[in-house]
């Protein structure tokens, strides 16, 4: 058995002495989870006054304009909720690859693979299927495209040793050029890069049921991300696969030794992170359009792993999170009359630099790293 | 608390802690912790592991900064002062991991921040000229030009001790500095220390090893729970007094070698039917070297301890490695006759083999799982109902085993991080303990834990022995194998270089096998 394990310095326990106060335990934990994203959140509005004084407008002004664009009305909210199902998948996607270890920075093919599978067998099925009959087969569907774009980078780091972050970052260059290929020379509607639209199946919208999201492209996957969430918790904190693959993330090679084949959960890891990450291109493609366009991830896949930092790799936080990047999103075209739409993607870095550089985990990797680099400064 | 004399007014303390608070989130790391050290004479910092020694004497030098306290060193206010500021000042630390570049040679090591240049270019030369100098002075024998790649542990630890003097270092701090030597090693470093005292220079030992402290120190403080409990003059008092203001009760001491010679009458549990655990000609290699382990035999029959003593990084953690199925081995594992050789981890475990492995932190626990959690690890596929983990089972479990061993806090929500030294490593023994095994592979079983918690681990591994388990022993504590064995074996460059009853070994026999200088014709039993 030999696994190509990264030589990571674990951190050596901070100096334990007795821990503080035992009741207080679970109040310190709740307080560690929220704080960072609220005083991340300060900071981006703080820094957004700035640039909204910059182009001589008042802050006050644009920030009600976002609440009103965003969550003050139900087309507005119809679109947050849109955008957060999209990004709960990727951010999902994303934590389950950071709980086992694993920096997957592939979503964005793995998202784009899934909706373009979908599509494909919708393209196949004869019309007039119950969607309880084809959901179902597209779920399955996306999940597997994007679980192959995933299981490769995954089989590469547990047999060769590869790297993750490379492998899923060329991976998606090459995803993304193949699925273009296949949709410009083959499926595209003549002048356009989108397919015709899927036979049966297709989801309805929320206002479908509800009127005031009229013209929202809220829809019925928003469903399918919540149950994913749920699903991904259970899995990560209750099933014995979860407790290996958590294991293999914090330690290795205490998983090694517990007995765990690290190699297979780097594998299903990064196999259910794609398969997640392409559930979320029915969003898209069955829930919004009816059809698959190139290049309709358009950046949300990079965007979950923000959503995934910012969420904590905690499923709940991470819906959390998509719901907070979502309405961020939203609230920029809101917001576009009066300051240029793009301080809105300044302020989004601004939350997550801020919360990076403030949950436990990246403050403990930072010091690592300035750890050694004292380290080789007092040699010096 | 017995105060002794600090000196008159006229001659400053080479170092004086007072009222030290330094806090890691939760923890308190040290609580009002003080010290005071006097020039020219060697004190021992003893304590439980998590007493908060290092932590002090990381403050002292400049690595971390204390929230409440004041620092003092030569009578000049030093609080929070930084890393640089303490090596100019003269306070150099050598960590228990060495900080060394291997590719470099040891000049270059030593010189390394300082480097000597003439006309832009280094000068190798006189490097090399001054650490010779350096070593001739201080006893510390090492060759300037060899790389350090190729030096045993203890002369990379002389290389560190030069390093900290070259750069004037008048305080040396030395973080366990014997855990990696041999005895012959060990009285080399107390012969160079006592050398640096009489020449005036003042050094701290931190240790929680009681036969160290009383053969080198003249001054001692005890540590327990973050606080300064007790300053003592080592010629005033006993290992037992030490021990007890450690631990805060009266313990039992390792006994003497003699006296721990296992009984001739103990041996009820032996079946017949020869060894329960049987290694024939196991070859390993590792990413350094071809052949770490080179061709190991030995058998251990039911009812035995076989204790491997030799210094660290003679093969010993390769040997572990590929009982335990991490490392793939040539040759033959055998538990009761069932070849287990090409078995995984999992398979190994439902085989009959239990391990404590070397490093709790880096394989026997996962820091941020719970108390609970850690308890099933490697048995996490017992303690399922489907793939669903069972809950109140694994509660169950941890709270038998939380009582059976005495861990502290009783709290098997906590993270295992948050738990001493000596409560982490009593999870692992009680995991490893409980579960269903013929074989148990103990690796430095008290490696970093106090007292108190080594007299409850020996207790332990003694009653497994008793129940008719074989237990193979690794530790870089002769005292212990010494202690515990019923045999003991000697590895030296990946063999087996002696194998002695247990009556025939004493730290006199096995120091040249240890060392090497002395191959033997590696007999086996």
């Amino acid at each position: 058995m030999s696994i190509p394990l990264d030589k990571r310095e674990i951190t050596p326990a901070p100096p334990t002495a007795r821990p503080a106060a035992g009741s207080s335990d679970w109040l310190a934990r709740a307080q560690e989870a929220v704080l960072p994203p609220i005083v991340a959140l300060l900071i981006a509005a703080v820094v957004g006054d700035v640039l909204i004084l910059s182009y001589g407008q008042s802050p006050g002004t644009v920030y009600r304009l976002l609440v009103e664009g965003t969550w003050a009305n139900a087309y507005g909210f119809g679109q947050v909720l849109y955008k957060t199902t999209t990004l709960t998948f990727t951010g999902l996607a994303v934590a389950f690859g950071l709980r086992a270890g694993l920096f997957n920075i592939g979503a964005e093919g793995q998202l784009a693979a899934g909706g373009f599978m979908a599509a494909l067998v919708g393209l196949l099925l004869p019309s007039g299927l119950p969607a309880l009959l084809t959901l179902p087969l597209y779920i399955v569907v996306a999940a597997i495209g994007g679980g192959i774009v995933g299981a490769v980078p995954g089989a590469l780091k547990a047999k060769f040793g590869a790297h993750e972050v490379i492998t899923t970052i060329m991976l998606n260059f090459v995803v993304l050029a193949l699925l273009n290929y296949f949709t410009a020379a083959h499926l595209a509607v003549a002048g356009t890069l989108h397919t015709n639209a899927v036979h049966s199946g297709a989801l309805s919208r929320l206002a479908t049921f509800w009127n005031g999201f009229h013209g929202s492209a809220a829809n019925l996957v928003l469903f399918i991300a919540i149950a994913v969430t749920i699903a991904a918790w259970w899995y990560l904190f209750r099933m014995r696969g979860g407790f290996e693959l958590r294991a293999v993330g914090l330690q290795p090679e205490a998983a090694e030794y517990g007995g765990v084949n690290v190699g297979r959960v780097w594998i299903t890891a990064m196999t259910l992170s794609g398969a997640v990450a392409g559930i979320g291109g029915l969003n898209f493609v069955l829930g919004y359009k009816g059809y698959y366009e190139d290049g309709f991830a358009s950046g949300a896949g990079f965007m979950g792993i923000a959503v995934a930092i910012v969420g904590r790799s905690h499923p709940i936080g991470v819906l959390l999170a998509a719901l907070l990047f979502a309405t961020i999103s939203q609230g920029g075209l809101a917001v576009n009359a009066l300051v240029p739409q793009q301080i809105v993607d300044v302020l989004q870095a601004v939350v997550i630099i801020a919360v990076a550089a403030s949950v436990p985990e990246v403050r403990r990797l930072l010091r690592a790293a300035a750890g050694r680099a004292a380290a080789s400064l007092r040699t010096a | 608390m017995t105060n002794p004399s600090t000196g008159g007014p006229t001659e400053p303390l080479a170092i004086r802690l007072t009222g030290i608070v330094k806090r890691f989130g939760p923890v308190l790391a040290n609580d009002g912790a003080s010290l005071e050290v006097r020039r020219g004479e060697i004190h021992s910092l003893v304590g439980e592991n998590g007493a908060g020694k290092s932590t002090l004497m990381r403050v002292l030098s400049g690595m971390y900064e204390p929230q409440a306290g004041r620092m003092e060193v030569d009578g000049h206010d030093v609080t929070g002062w930084s890393t640089a500021q303490a090596i100019e000042a003269g306070v150099g630390m050598v960590h228990q991991h060495f900080m060394l570049v291997p590719t470099l040679t040891v000049a270059e090591n030593v010189t390394l921040g300082r480097e000597l240049t003439r006309a832009g270019q280094l000068d190798r030369e006189r490097a090399i000229r001054d650490v010779r100098a350096l070593s001739e002075r201080t006893g510390l024998t090492v060759r300037a030009e060899q790389r350090v790649s190729e030096l045993s542990v203890g002369e990379a630890q002389r290389v560190e001790i030069l390093k900290a003097l070259y750069r004037g270092a008048r305080i040396l701090i030395l973080d366990e500095p014997t855990a990696v030597l041999s005895p012959p090693e060990i009285e080399e470093l107390w012969t160079v220390l006592r050398g640096m005292r009489d020449r005036g220079e003042t050094i701290v030992l931190i240790t929680h090893k009681l036969d160290e402290v009383m053969a080198i120190s003249d001054t001692i403080t005890v540590m327990r729970h973050g606080r300064t409990v007790e300053r003592l003059r080592t010629a005033d008092t006993t290992p037992a007094a030490i021990a007890r203001a450690m631990v805060g009760r009266d313990v039992q001491l390792v006994p003497d070698h003699v006296s721990a010679v296992p009984s001739s009458g103990r041996p009820a549990a032996i079946r017949p039917g020869g060894p329960l655990f049987t290694v024939e000609d196991l070859h390993v290699s590792s990413p350094s070297r071809a052949e770490a382990v080179a061709g190991v035999s030995f058998t251990i029959a039911p009812g035995e301890i076989l204790g491997i003593a030799g210094v660290e990084g003679n093969g010993q953690s390769e040997l572990l490695d590929a009982l335990a199925g991490f490392r793939p081995a040539r040759g033959r594992i055998a538990i009761d006759s069932r070849d287990i050789t090409g078995l995984s981890v999992k398979a190994r475990g439902d085989a009959g083999l239990s391990h404590i492995p070397e490093d709790r932190h880096l394989r026997g626990l996962i820091l941020d799982y719970t108390v609970a959690e850690n308890l099933i690890l490697g048995q996490q596929h017992r303690f399922t109902r489907g793939s669903r983990l069972d809950e109140s089972r694994i509660r169950a479990n941890a709270a038998r085993q939380i009582s059976d061993y005495d861990i502290r806090p009783r709290n098997a929500s906590l993270p295992a991080r948050a738990l001493s030294g000596g409560n982490q490593q009593k999870i692992v023994i009680a995991r490893e303990m409980a579960r269903p095994f013929q074989v148990l592979l103990a690796a430095q079983p008290t490696r970093g834990v106090d007292v108190g918690a080594i007299e409850f681990i020996h207790a332990r591994l003694r009653s497994a022995r008793e129940a008719g388990k074989a237990i193979l022993l690794v530790s870089a504590d002769l005292a212990e194998v010494l202690a515990l064995s019923d045999r003991i074996a000697v590895m030296y460059g990946g063999r087996f270089v002696a194998v002695l009853p247990r009556a025939d070994a004493t730290p006199e026999v096995l120091g040249p096998y240890m060392t090497g200088a002395d191959r033997g014709d590696g007999r086996n039993p």
